[in-house]
């Protein structure tokens, strides 16, 4: 197949993902988006003979509209433009997940720091503060007292971009210092992981220590409504395991979870590390099955 | 801040690398010799990302840093 790779950084990602394409004799064309310019009818990127485009774009502004124009063009991209405008923002992530029935953490937005404050008070100490949009765990706040919720918001309202104004407030789960990674693709999974961390941020990208994790039914069947409620493709749903009781710490081995979060431009290498699965070769046998389907006039969207 | 490093691209007695100025320091440093355009690589010398910006010659730059946007 001729695959085309949206990208503004070659990232150990993927380069595994490149370097199984080309294992495979696939014809590869590199898109730096920074190069490019996305008219009304056509592109500069030379997208004409693609049979599927795969979005990496680190950045989820380029990802959101890249995959729009290439999408209107009618050039098959995975993800869709769909999946990245319900994963990119946690408010419309939370949503999907809701609306879909999926257990997630109890969640409030609120546009004032006044109404964010009383979502907060609400909820509880701690609870947890987050960016509509951002990844990694950055800008993440557990709010322990009344007086840090105060500042923090304070903060937020002078000193954020406007997206900063929306206040995600979500409560905080008690999760067994760790939680739950699996990558899979049209809510089928290739992989999971643990990610632990004695901080309450357990994100890899934040140092969380990383094992390989095998998925209960109730896991794979949440993974699987996760993936079909943000509209599908190749994702990253996180899982956090819960106690049965309301009262009940942690949850390890409780074969309950809760998902909070699905993220659409996915990170392997520390999966592809810390399993035993060929995590590049599975997204790889997807692509092609996308790029089979396209061709065939199906959609790439599940 | 945006440094362009010296025109290199000399392959090594071992031919799993490539030689390369580091845009920072002048330092000559090995990059794998698949390296490729737009290829982030922590620098030996300070640990500063580069990119990877063209292969023939070999040029590098300090990658871009971190957005607010970026992420999965």
């Amino acid at each position: 197949m001729h695959v085309g790779i949206l990208y503004s950084r070659i990232r150990k990602d993927e380069k595994l993902l490149l370097n199984e394409l080309r294992e495979r004799g696939h014809e590869v064309e590199k898109i730096d988006v920074r190069k490019e310019r996305f008219g009304l009818e056509s592109t500069t990127a030379n997208v004409g003979d693609l049979d599927l485009v795969v979005d990496r774009c680190l950045s989820t502004s380029r990802s959101l509209y890249a995959t729009k124009f290439l999408d209107s063009y009618g050039v098959p991209v995975v993800n869709s433009p769909e999946t990245g405008d319900v994963c990119a923002d946690k408010a419309k992530n939370s949503l999907a997940l809701a609306e879909a029935n999926i257990p997630t953490p109890a969640t409030e937005v609120a546009f004032t720091k006044e109404a964010a404050l009383e979502a907060i008070e609400s909820f509880g100490y701690p609870c947890v503060l987050k960016p509509v949009v951002g990844s990694w765990g950055r800008l993440m706040a557990k709010i322990d007292t009344r007086d840090a919720a105060e500042a923090i918001l304070e903060h937020k309202e002078t000193l954020g971009h406007y997206e900063h104004k929306v206040f995600y407030v979500q409560e905080f789960v008690d999760k067994p210092g760790r939680d739950i990674r699996a990558l899979a693709v049209d809510g089928e999974p290739i992989a999971a992981m643990t990610r632990s961390s004695d901080h309450w941020l357990t994100n890899a990208a934040k140092g969380g220590e990383t094992a390989s994790f095998e998925l209960d039914d109730r896991a794979l069947e949440l993974v699987e409504r996760a993936s079909d409620a943000v509209g599908g493709g190749m994702l990253g749903v996180d899982l956090m395991e819960v106690g049965v009781e309301p009262e009940a710490d942690g949850g390890e081995g409780s074969g309950e979870y809760t998902v909070h979060e699905v993220n659409h431009t996915v990170e392997f290498k520390a999966l592809d590390s810390a399993t035993d699965v060929d995590v590049p070769a599975k997204v790889v046998d997807w692509l092609e099955a996308k790029a089979a389907a396209a061709a065939d006039g199906e959609e790439v969207a599940p | 801040m945006s440094v362009h490093g010296r025109v290199s691209g000399t392959m090594t007695s071992d031919t799993d690398t490539l030689l390369a100025e580091d845009p920072i320091t002048g330092e000559e440093i090995e990059l794998p010799a698949d390296v490729e355009v737009g290829e982030i690589i922590d620098s030996p010398v300070t640990g500063t990302e580069l990119e990877v910006i063209s292969l023939d010659p070999v040029t590098l730059e300090e990658a871009p840093e971190l957005e607010e946007d970026w992420g999965e």
